[in-house]
């Protein structure tokens, strides 16, 4: 194969010796690239898609059949790796699927918070059930198209996750969650690369997938709308919720909402409320099933703890250690102070009051470009000053 | 890599014999068997002398064999063919181990008023006669079991069967895709008013098959069109495979009994063996009543799925589950009817042997499996040592 050198001097992965991958192959461009480039660098590359869910199960309209997890998805991964002349599988992992990701997503949203769902899938699927599975068919190592970096520190030495080259793309806020034992065996080719310089090289290859576009956000929900499917997987509980009032922070009720969980902190839109200004969810209150509403600044917040967590460059870092704390997959972050670090919780206050801090997001702790570590935002600590 | 395919249940290859006779058939004979020409003519009669050969080796009538595109239509055609024969819905009865093409067909029967009963299996997916004779009520107007099923291999008892229904005025259907040219099947003492054959399975072409109906029964056709197959099945003729089928069970006939004998012993030497390396492996097939070639084993603590990418990886093809169009593998109906423990039902392997299954083979792929059971026990290389090479 014949791809632009200048794009390989970036890619800086271990050189193959004959180890052998899994590579997790989505049927899109990024892990097709990913495969394309190992199995260049000499490794001896198994391409696995994961069969997640079902498009009857997950409802809404089955012609956005096109997503992951379709029989066209599953063909043009198997098609790249033919091309490539490497063997290609189906794993079928529904039903843990179902059970750690699904009833989660359901469960969060039932209770007022705001899930992470790929999160989990990195952390469960990925890095749990698939990297089982790679190690029982004899692989050294499972790579994904992520936009990620992963290096071995030798003064820690721990295993640390940092962002990717691509800032745009960087997908290390989805990946916190996986442990040091599973990053010791990752993968990630496109880590050094830019999304136009994945492309290029897919159309240097010939790959079919090359102007494939990119994936929706929640891939189960492929028309969109949680809030149908919500309905549809947890009928009682959304019954059981039924309207509810939307209140000031002093209580004064401001109308009626259609149930708890449908709305996420910071939600701006389809509140259908007028009240002649910008108005904001701010608080959602599943015990009362009250959601507080309030002008823009009423979402600021200094503080939160964070649970599930997981320390990924440092074992626990020292109270006070300052980092730069993400809120939300696209947020910049910002700087914060972690106290009170354990195994699995932490307590975070930032610098300056951050918007709309929400509980079920993930929160993501970064040095520069290495990740300390991470966790759920599990509820916020103060009150609008 | 020297492959070596394990997985005869699922598909055979074309016996060279077999591809021989249906060459001419593609483009020196190519005409339509329905034309009054000579070129129709030529394929006429190599469609009735398929069809002789076929009759012949089963003790079935030439009017009694109609072609269809495989088992599954064949299974769809006995089935609903039979159901619209009826002027009302009534019961039907099969098991809960057919094969997909017979279990949701049944479905699809059940959305149209018809009452359906699934007998339960035995561990070894055997089905027992006074259970069905049980479900019997005074509405049955149809029963469908398998002769031998597909993923464990196990023979059922269905002359008893057929027998029963026979006695009660049951029309009865048998699946004999797994059986038909592997055991002697003779349609004159076998009393069952519909059976199921596929081409594939035998070294014959992929989508032929067979659905014999025994003269006097009376069921409709699913396709209607022109008057071929005496107007019991609409299409032109697909002569090269029907060709090819006919070619295929002429050559069953010379073969399955010394066949038999031999798989019998390869795969019981095969069994054997595996015990001895894997004490705790478990056999899920019937021990007495089961087909020849098919060993279908659970191994407690390992993954199937896993176990067929590990020998894929090492060039042996072999089976878990069934196959199913996205490639990935369906938890099995099958092991799950026989109430198998989901460790064993999740651990499940199909070994399938066929003709051209060499001792030598079963070896290596002995060898392979030992060590793919041993690496179990030792973790991957650590990447330290990987980046350091």
């Amino acid at each position: 194969m014949n791809t632009n050198s200048s794009l390989h001097s970036k890619f800086q992965i271990p050189p193959g010796s004959g180890a052998t991958v899994v590579v997790a192959m989505s049927g899109g461009v990024d892990s097709s690239v990913a495969a394309a480039l190992l199995h260049e660098h000499g490794y001896r590359v198994i391409g696995i898609t994961l069969n997640l869910w079902d498009y009857h199960a997950s409802g809404g309209n089955v012609n956005f059949e096109s997503g992951c997890c379709s029989i066209d998805t599953m063909a043009d991964a198997r098609a790249v790796c033919h091309k490539l002349g490497v063997p290609h599988y189906v794993s079928d992992f529904r039903e843990i699927f179902e059970r750690s990701v699904q009833q989660n997503f359901v469960s969060e949203y039932l209770t007022g918070r705001t899930p992470n769902p790929c999160v989990r899938c990195n952390t469960f699927i990925k890095w749990g059930a698939m990297l089982q599975q790679a190690e029982d068919i004899g692989a050294d190592f499972l790579a994904t198209g992520h936009y990620g970096r992963v290096s071995l520190n030798p003064l820690s030495g721990r295993w640390e996750l940092r962002r990717a080259v691509d800032l745009n793309k960087d997908q290390s806020y989805a990946l916190w969650g996986v442990r040091q034992a599973a990053l010791a065996r990752t993968l990630f080719p496109l880590g050094e690369l830019t999304k136009p310089e994945v492309r290029e090289i897919a159309r240097a290859l010939g790959l079919k997938t090359a102007e494939k576009k990119e994936s929706q956000e929640i891939c189960f929900i492929p028309d969109n709308d949680y809030r149908r499917f919500l309905r549809e997987r947890a009928p009682e509980q959304v019954e059981a919720y039924g309207e509810g009032q939307f209140v000031d922070h002093t209580g004064n009720v401001l109308g009626e909402h259609q149930g708890v969980p449908f709305y996420t902190v910071g939600q701006r839109k389809g509140l259908g409320l007028a009240v002649g200004r910008p108005i904001f969810v701010t608080q959602i209150n599943p015990s009362d099933n009250t959601i507080v509403l309030g002008d823009e600044d009423e979402l600021l917040r200094y503080e939160f703890i964070a649970t599930s967590v997981n320390w990924v460059a440092e074992h626990q870092p020292d109270n006070g250690r300052v980092v730069t704390s993400k809120i939300r997959y696209r947020d910049p972050g910002a700087a914060a102070s972690l106290y009170d670090a354990e195994e699995h919780s932490v307590r975070v206050k930032f610098h300056e009051a951050q918007r709309a801090i929400t509980p079920g997001q993930s929160a993501v702790f970064y040095d520069g470009d290495v990740v300390i570590g991470g966790g759920v935002i599990d509820r916020v600590l103060d009150t609008p000053s | 890599m020297n492959r070596i395919y394990l997985d005869y249940c699922a598909t055979t290859p074309l016996a060279p014999e077999v591809f021989e006779a249906m060459q001419p058939y593609f483009t020196k004979h190519f005409g339509n068997a329905s034309s009054v020409h000579s070129f129709g003519r030529e394929a006429k009669v190599a469609i009735d002398a398929a069809r002789e050969v076929i009759a012949k080796f089963f003790g079935a009538l030439p009017q009694e064999i109609v072609f269809t595109s495989g088992g599954t239509e064949s299974n769809n055609a006995a089935i609903v063919g039979a159901a619209q024969s009826f002027s009302k819905p009534g019961h039907m009865i099969t098991s809960r181990i057919e094969h997909p093409s017979v279990l949701q067909t049944f479905q699809e029967l059940k959305m149209r008023g018809w009452k359906i009963s699934y007998v339960e299996s035995d561990e070894t997916g055997m089905i027992n006669v006074e259970t069905v004779a049980k479900t019997i009520n005074a509405e049955t107007v149809f029963i469908s079991i398998m002769h031998a099923n597909n993923e464990v291999g196990t023979i059922n008892p269905i002359e008893e069967l057929a027998t029963l229904a026979k006695s009660r005025g049951i029309l009865f259907h048998t699946d004999a895709v797994q059986t038909v040219g592997k055991l002697g099947i003779d349609l004159r003492e076998l009393p069952v008013s519909l059976l199921s054959l596929s081409g594939h399975k035998i070294y014959g072409p992929k989508g032929v098959g067979v659905l014999f109906i025994r003269r006097g029964v009376k069921i409709n056709s699913l396709l209607h069109g022109g008057k071929q197959e005496r107007e019991r099945r609409a299409g032109t003729e697909n002569v090269a495979a029907l060709v090819g089928l006919g070619k295929a069970i002429e050559l069953r006939k010379n073969e399955q009994e010394s066949e038999w004998q031999r798989l019998r012993a390869l795969s019981q030497s095969f069994l054997t063996r595996v015990l001895e390396l894997y004490p705790a492996a478990r056999l899920n097939s019937n021990a007495q009543s089961r087909l020849a070639g098919v060993v279908n084993l659970s191994f407690p603590g390992v993954d199937s799925l896993a176990m067929v990418m590990s020998l894929d990886l090492q060039g042996i093809a072999v089976s878990n589950g069934s196959a199913c169009s996205s490639g990935s593998v369906e938890p099995s109906h099958v092991l799950r009817a026989m109430n198998l423990a989901r460790e064993r039902a999740n651990s499940a392997i199909r070994f399938s042997f066929g003709k051209y299954t060499t001792e030598a083979e079963v070896e290596t792929m002995l060898r392979v499996l030992e060590k793919i059971l041993e690496k179990r026990t030792s973790r991957p290389r650590s990447r330290e040592v990987l980046v350091a090479a």
